[in-house]
This record gives C-alpha cells, sequence and structure tokens, in this order.
C-alpha cells in the first residue's frame, strides 16, 4: 500500500513538474527533502528521548498501571458481553493506558494480545463487536502528552511548543465519540456473519 | 488568565509529579529514566529513513505543484469544513502513514511558521489522529479477519471529526493568529 503511493508521488512529481515546467525545483527539492528530514529527526530526537524517560518512570513507578485500574470500569461499557472477561479488560485497559501515555513501542504488542484475547472469546470466527471496538479505538489519537507534536513545533522555533495540548485534546475527544458512535450506528448495517 | 496559568503550570507540574512520586515508590529515577530516554532516541532513529524516504517525496511535490493542485481541486469542500487548503495534503496521508503525516505537517510548520494558523491546525491534527487506516490493517491482518464490517467506515469517520474539530478549536482557543 505504502509502497505504490510512494511510488505514485515521485511519478506524479516527474509528470506535474514537467506540465509546470518547474523540473528544477523538483530536482533541488530532492536534496532539500532529504537533508531537511535529518535535520528535523536530530532536531526532534531531543524532546521524544526526554518525553520516553519520564513515561519510563511513570511505568516503573507503578502510575501506568493504577491508571489502566482506573480505566477499566470506563471502557467495560463498550465492550458487551467480554467485558467480563477478566484477562480481556486487563489487556484492553493496559493497550488503552500505553496509548494514553504515548508508550507507542508497548501499545500495539499489548493491543494485539487484547484483540487476540476478545477474538478467541467470539470463538475466533467473522468480526465480533467487541475486536472492531478494540481495533477502531487504536485507530484514533487517546495521547496525553503529544510529545512528538510538540518536538517538531520545537524543531520549527515555535515560541510555547506545547500550547496547542489543549486543542488536541478536545479534537481527539471528539474523535474518540466519533469512533464510538459511528460503530454503534453502523453495527446493524454491516451484520456479523453467523 | 486562569487557562494561561494553566497552561504555562501542566507540563512542569505534571513532570514534578512524575518524578516525585516515583522517588516515594523507590525507583532508582535517573537509571529508569535514561532506560526510557535511551528507547526514545532509538523511535527517532528508527523513523529516520521514513523520514528521509516520505520528506523527499513530500517536497519533491510541493516544488512540482502537485500538492498546490490537489488543494485547488478540494478547496470548496474544505472550505466548507473550515480546514486551512495548505493541511489537504496531511489530510490525506496521515490515516495511512505516520512517518508521510509527520513529514507533510513539518514541511506546514516550516513553510508557514509553527504558530501560524494554518502550521498550529496542522500540529493539532497530527496529534489528535492516528495513522487509522495503517492500525486496521496491522490488527486484522493479525487476526486474520476476512471482513472488517464498519472499522474502516468508522475510523475515517474519526479521522474527518479529529480533522474539522482540529481546525475549529484552533480557531477558537487561538483568535489573534
Amino acid at each position: 500500500m505504502l509502497s505504490i503511493i510512494w511510488a505514485a508521488f515521485l511519478a506524479l512529481s516527474l509528470v506535474c513538474g514537467a506540465a509546470s515546467g518547474r523540473l528544477a525545483d523538483v530536482t533541488a527539492a530532492v536534496g532539500t527533502g532529504a537533508s531537511e528530514a535529518v535535520t528535523l529527526a536530530i532536531g526532534i530526537a531531543g524532546v521524544m528521548a526526554f518525553w520516553s524517560g519520564m513515561m519510563e518512570l511513570l511505568r516503573a513507578s507503578g502510575l501506568a498501571e493504577k491508571l489502566a485500574w482506573l480505566l477499566q470500569p470506563v471502557l467495560r461499557p463498550l465492550f458487551g458481553s467480554a467485558a467480563a472477561d477478566r484477562q480481556a479488560m486487563e489487556a484492553v485497559s493496559a493497550n488503552v493506558t500505553a496509548n494514553l501515555l504515548g508508550l507507542s513501542n508497548a501499545a500495539t504488542p499489548l493491543g494485539l494480545r487484547a484483540a487476540d484475547r476478545l477474538y478467541a472469546l467470539a470463538g475466533r470466527r467473522g468480526a465480533p463487536d467487541p475486536v472492531l471496538t478494540l481495533l477502531t479505538l487504536n485507530a484514533t489519537s487517546i495521547q496525553l502528552i503529544p510529545s512528538t507534536v510538540a518536538a517538531v513545533r520545537t524543531a520549527c522555533g515555535a515560541q510555547a511548543p506545547f500550547d496547542i495540548m489543549l486543542p488536541v485534546w478536545g479534537a481527539s475527544a471528539a474523535s474518540v465519540a466519533a469512533v464510538l458512535f459511528c460503530g454503534r450506528l453502523l453495527r446493524p448495517v454491516f451484520p456479523d456473519e453467523k | 488568565m486562569p487557562m494561561q496559568l494553566i497552561q504555562n503550570a501542566l507540563i512542569p507540574t505534571l513532570l514534578a509529579v512524575i518524578v516525585i512520586y516515583a522517588v516515594y515508590k523507590r525507583v532508582d529515577v535517573f537509571p529508569t529514566f535514561l532506560r526510557g530516554a535511551k528507547l526514545g532516541l532509538r523511535t527517532a532513529v528508527d523513523i529516520l529513513p521514513t523520514m528521509i524516504g516520505m520528506l523527499t517525496a513530500v517536497y519533491m511535490l510541493r516544488a512540482s505543484g502537485a500538492v498546490d493542485l490537489a488543494a485547488a481541486a478540494l478547496a470548496p469542500l474544505y472550505q466548507m469544513l473550515g480546514i486551512p487548503s495548505e493541511c489537504t495534503a496531511l489530510t490525506l496521508l496521515k490515516p495511512i502513514s505516520g512517518g508521510g503525516g509527520l513529514a507533510i505537517g513539518s514541511e506546514i510548520m516550516q513553510r508557514c511558521g509553527p504558530d501560524s494558523y494554518a502550521g498550529r491546525v496542522a500540529a493539532v491534527m497530527l496529534g489528535a489522529s492516528e495513522t487509522s487506516l495503517y492500525t486496521l490493517s496491522i490488527y486484522s491482518g493479525h487476526l486474520g479477519l476476512r471482513r472488517t464490517r464498519y472499522a474502516v467506515l468508522a475510523a475515517l469517520c474519526a479521522d474527518v471529526t479529529a480533522f474539522i474539530v482540529s481546525a475549529a478549536l484552533v480557531r477558537i482557543y487561538f483568535p489573534f493568529v
């Protein structure tokens, strides 16, 4: 998928560049783009590493676990009959907590484990609603500290890199609400195979 | 202004609470911090090749005029949704590629300025949305799902919501830019 898009980008650059007579600019962009990527990655590495270190402290001190425990009652109503299964709900809340804290290295394996458990509970067939709820929830962003974005803003010389935090929370919350609402609404439209 | 105070106090408070709680729980804080920082540094290094590939492609697309062409084609729709046309390409790429989204987003912040309206909208969009379609493909591939029913539709609905609300909230929250 990504390979096709990337190839299309390069092909499109040639076609559009030739059509608009800007091939010289396109050529120059090869150098600027590649070196800019390195500048950016170095620029954001510091802030990213710092927050990753802080989140490791959160994990080691047991605060992350506590957060996961607090989240369970909030998450339970979303998972219907699967909510009765302790193992499933522990995995789900561990996944959501990792997402909240921006522990992207940990969130995916935890999420896959939770998905496995939910799928097994439903007899490993079709596309059961609890599994899809977990999938679509992971397709939204629920990060408390948008550290990568703040890092990019820092690298670009923003005055207050974190001042976008409240709008980020608002937009995130709206998208989580949208995904849950849409999921509920569309369930009867796309019935699961029996 | 209480909003301003909350905003300024948020990060330092958070950092202090995390560290003090860890000390209270008898965590050896600095080595633990270093372990996490090393992981974060590795993440930054790991995304470097993606960023080189994506940012170069984005810069080439931008130079060729293709990005402006797409923005112009979608302008009526995006205007209706209140999304700045500078962020058009970001909304198209982010659901598929996190590195690509970051590449376009940082290009917008660099070109328009990180504290400009478009730059801020790009930042909020990046923070408030996930690489939704990519994530769905990872999970459904792992489970071996043959159909995902409404998952793609719901995820796209979440993306569109995140983008529209991002633009709206930046307008409300930063009235002076």
